[in-house]
């Protein structure tokens, strides 16, 4: 697999700027006998401007491998290059500040703070990075009417259905303008509708000049939404696909 | 930041507050028990905190407190006057006493003989009447809260008259005196007047106050007595802690308000611990969501600390106003009069607030340092 890898990489398009790459990255969870790999030699490749899929099936290590590109693990064994920084420039307090200023997050849970407003909850990144609360919110304006979500500014994530918590989680992600936004599972607590409503916005909001963006997804229906697609079984790649198989019928 | 963890801590009002009520009642039982604690002392000190103008007391040397009392022979006054760095000596009856009124109403009271030409030991604050009154035959003078033991709430009537050891005794005055740890009135008389007023004994003298040269520390002069007479000598505030003592280490009361202040800082560290930890494991995701967006260990640590400050300064707020109030509610009542909330018990309880506040946010903030920020990926 890691030969197709570079093939598709040698014969890709010239003009792709390479977002991440890793470089045979291992992880092991746990000791002894009870130890698990988790992945095992990844050597994959990430293009900015680009959605890039990351699919199979559950315990495959799909979370693994965007928990270590984003920044939340490190891995056990390889190499990770994060728009051209390498690990080792990026530990400790670097780590988190390039989180806070070049990752956006889109979780399945959404995770957005319950006693905060939707717009609330999307001013959270751009406070974490010190700007002023009325400035702040005032960007988070703007984020949540890019996402068609203006009505819901003043409301709470529990006043709100599960697909425009999403789009809230969405806006939230993008308020701060990253380099990369990691999403997980985006539409696998979501209703069909709503999550064609999700990975649409997604691709037309999220994919900007630049920005590299991941979705994690074991969900076929969504499969067409991507520029590229990553499958993986068992902790490794099993196959890097430049184009994305048709959408089913009856969605976008 | 600080922002968001308010927002956070108070997003779930019925959490919030219970933590804060929490560390209220926690705050109310360590202040209030701690406060009567402390007034039931100074009650049991009353002799000697009443004893403005003598700086010794001379007593016998095998004394255990200002209540049990074995009096000293009339030679001992003038042992104490001979000892060199010795101002003035007068002497000094205290001594229970029975009273009855017009009525046949009879009540135990404290009775205090005040040395007839100085009368040292008398009391500051004077209510109705005049101290020069008690100059007069049969003259006494009795405490407000023991003018209200004697005759209730009837309003106060100088010359009213009280039979001691068949003797008439003629109320000239009212006083404001310490409190009595024995919820007694307190009379005082002229030395000479008080020991007819109780059956006779061979000594009657229970103490001799004295006063040293005004080049000389009490604590020097109180030395000097015991070591020419063989007495017991003690600076006031020396006598006074020696009263306090002795019921310290003689009856249940340290051991009974040590255990109910245990248990207020006991249930208040339960409570908001608890109610804290929850609320913590119950926003894990929410802390685990900040991280993984880069909020730093030291940031969480500092919005974890902020909530747990903020859910102790309001708590002590109130567990203090609870407690003032209390105080002021029951300051009109004769038998808890004495009992206030002191400035040092104020301290107290916010220095345990401050510990439980400590105790419920390290084992918060435990949870939420080893947090990976991953977890934010886990369904």
């Amino acid at each position: 697999m890691t030969a197709t890898l570079h093939e598709k990489f040698e014969s890709g398009p010239q003009t792709r700027e390479t977002a991440i790459v890793c470089r045979g990255i291992s992880k092991e969870f746990g000791k002894g006998e009870t130890r698990v790999r988790a992945l095992q030699e990844i050597d994959v490749e990430i293009f900015a401007s680009e959605l890039t899929l990351l699919v199979g099936p559950s315990g495959c290590g799909k979370t693994t491998l965007i928990s270590i590109i984003a920044g939340l693990l490190n891995p056990t064994a390889g190499d990770i290059e994060l728009f051209g920084l390498s690990q080792a420039q990026l530990r400790g307090e670097k780590l988190v500040q390039f989180r806070a200023e070049s990752v956006g997050f889109v979780f399945q849970q959404y995770n957005l703070l319950p006693s905060l407003t939707a717009v609330e909850n999307v001013a959270v990144p751009l406070l974490i990075q010190g700007m002023a609360r009325p400035e702040a919110l005032n960007a988070a304006r703007v984020a949540l009417d890019a996402v068609d979500l203006h009505a819901a500014v003043r409301q709470f994530p529990n006043q709100l259905s599960g697909g425009q918590q999403q789009r809230v989680a969405i806006a939230r992600a993008l308020v701060h303008q990253p380099r990369l936004l990691v999403c997980d599972e985006p539409t696998a607590a979501l209703d069909a509708k709503s999550g064609q409503v999700v990975m649409d916005l997604l691709k037309r909001v999220a994919v900007q000049p630049g920005r590299a963006v991941i979705v994690v997804t074991h969900d076929d229906r969504v499969f067409g939404y991507g520029d590229r697609m990553i499958a993986m079984a068992d902790g490794r790649v099993v196959s890097v696909s430049d184009e994305s198989p048709p959408r089913r019928s009856g969605e976008n | 930041m600080n922002w968001v963890a308010w927002k956070m801590l108070t997003g779930d009002r019925a959490k919030y507050l219970g933590t804060v009520f929490g560390v209220a009642f926690g705050v109310l039982l360590i202040s209030q028990q701690t406060s009567i604690f402390v007034a039931l002392m100074r009650r049991t000190a009353h002799t000697a905190i009443d004893v403005r103008d003598a700086s010794v007391w001379v007593m016998d040397p095998h004394q255990q407190n200002a209540d049990e009392i074995k009096p000293l022979s009339e030679s001992e006054l003038n042992r104490v006057r001979g000892v060199p760095g010795v101002a003035w000596g007068v002497r000094y009856f205290k001594s229970l006493a029975r009273a009855k009124i017009e009525t046949g109403d009879f009540r135990q009271v404290i009775l205090i003989g005040l040395d007839d030409h100085t009368m040292v030991g008398a009391p500051v604050k004077m209510v109705e009447g005049s101290l020069a009154n008690l100059r007069r035959p049969d003259a006494i003078i009795v405490d407000k809260a023991g003018y209200e033991y004697l005759w209730g709430q009837e309003p106060i009537r100088l010359g009213r008259t009280l039979e001691m050891n068949d003797r008439r005794a003629v109320l000239v005055g009212i006083c404001d005196v310490t409190a009595p740890f024995q919820t007694f009135p307190v009379v005082y008389s002229r030395y000479s007047q008080a020991v007819q007023f109780v059956a006779a004994e061979r000594k009657v003298m229970s103490f001799v106050l004295a006063k040293p040269q005004p080049e000389l520390a009490p604590e020097t002069l109180a030395r000097r007595i015991e070591a020419q007479t063989g007495l017991m000598a003690k600076t006031r505030t020396e006598f006074l802690w020696f009263i306090v003592g002795y019921y310290l280490r003689s009856t249940g009361i340290p051991i009974n308000f040590g255990i109910t202040i245990a248990l207020g800082f006991i249930v208040g560290t339960a409570i908001a611990g608890q109610t804290f930890y929850l609320f913590t494991l119950e926003n894990l995701k929410q802390f685990g969501a900040l991280k993984a967006m880069g909020v730093s260990n030291r940031r969480l640590t500092g919005m974890v600390l902020l909530q747990a400050s903020v859910v102790g300064l309001i708590g002590y707020g109130l567990g203090m106003g609870m407690t003032a109030a209390f105080f002021e509610s029951t300051s009109t009542v004769t038998a808890l009069a004495g009992f206030y909330l002191p400035w040092q018990v104020a301290v107290l309880a916010a220095v345990a607030v401050a510990l439980i506040i400590v105790l419920a946010s390290l084992l918060s903030l435990r949870k939420v340092l080893v947090l990976e920020p991953a977890v934010v990926f886990r369904g």
